[in-house]
């Protein structure tokens, strides 16, 4: 069992909350204060994704967030249950109900990216009940690589 | 903590101070303020981050659009921000050869390409 579970509407005002409470809980578990900073930016863009997937689905369950603390790693989850008909499709139009932004279009590819970058142990998969990021840290100082 | 937005003009160019979060649920407001500002024919703008404490990838996506109008007016898009939490994500999504980015608004203001 998780943790901390957190289950909220899919509004982008709520994704500062799940930041908050994943950065509260990380710091608990024992993640290092130096990466606070990337636990609480790659959770929000999970949670921002995963917002704009159930807002361009209109899927009116909520995001979940499910924050687990093991011996040695915390981890987290993000939920969302916006269909995709294959791993890795995204609706068409998604995030582009602003009559086509420019900056709109990116964005989902974007939070992925800065994800990846920031998290080294991340998994992204996608279902037709919807998708699940999983990113993990490490609790316990890394030992140094010569 | 909301995002808070005020504007000053330094010669011919529109300095942005931006402070608080910029995420999801405010970043809207940042682009409004800087199509706003485009409409209005400031094409030279200086985005001051320094009072950021949070910027994601919604925020990168309106500065990204910013940069876009500007240039759509032969305009520029200038960053200052020395906080390395912020610089970080610039980095990672290579952002950082897009925008250029000082270390004080008055480097910024005298900056020319």
């Amino acid at each position: 069992m998780a943790t901390v579970e957190l289950r909220f509407s899919a509004l982008p005002e709520h994704v500062r909350t799940a930041r908050l409470v994943a950065a509260a809980v990380a710091r608990r578990a024992g993640v290092d204060e130096a990466v606070l900073d990337e636990v609480r930016l790659a959770v929000g863009e999970a949670c921002t994704r995963a917002v704009g997937l159930h807002q361009s689905n209109g899927v009116s369950a909520p995001v979940r967030v499910a924050l687990t603390e093991d011996e040695k790693q915390f981890s987290i989850e993000v939920g969302d249950e916006a269909p995709r008909s294959a791993p890795g499709d995204r609706a068409p139009g998604a995030r582009g109900g602003e009559g086509g932004e420019p900056e709109a279009e990116s964005e989902d590819e974007m939070g992925l990216a800065v994800i990846s970058g920031l998290v080294d142990d991340v998994e992204v998969t996608a279902g037709e009940s919807g998708g699940l990021i999983r990113m993990t840290w490490p609790t316990t100082p890394a030992p140094l690589v010569p | 903590m909301d995002l808070s937005l005020s504007t000053r003009t330094v010669g011919d160019r529109t300095v942005v101070e931006v402070g608080g979060e910029i995420d999801v649920y405010t970043a809207p407001k940042l682009r409004e303020q800087l199509v706003e500002l485009v409409n209005d024919g400031s094409f030279h703008l200086v985005v001051d981050m320094e009072g950021v404490d949070f910027l994601d990838s919604t925020g990168l996506g309106v500065l990204v659009g910013g940069l876009k109008r500007v240039r759509a007016h032969e305009g520029s898009l200038r960053l200052v921000c020395n906080q390395e939490r912020i610089l970080k994500i610039f980095r990672i999504t290579g952002l950082t050869k897009v925008f250029p980015i000082h270390t004080s608004v008055e480097e910024a203001v005298a900056a020319t390409d």
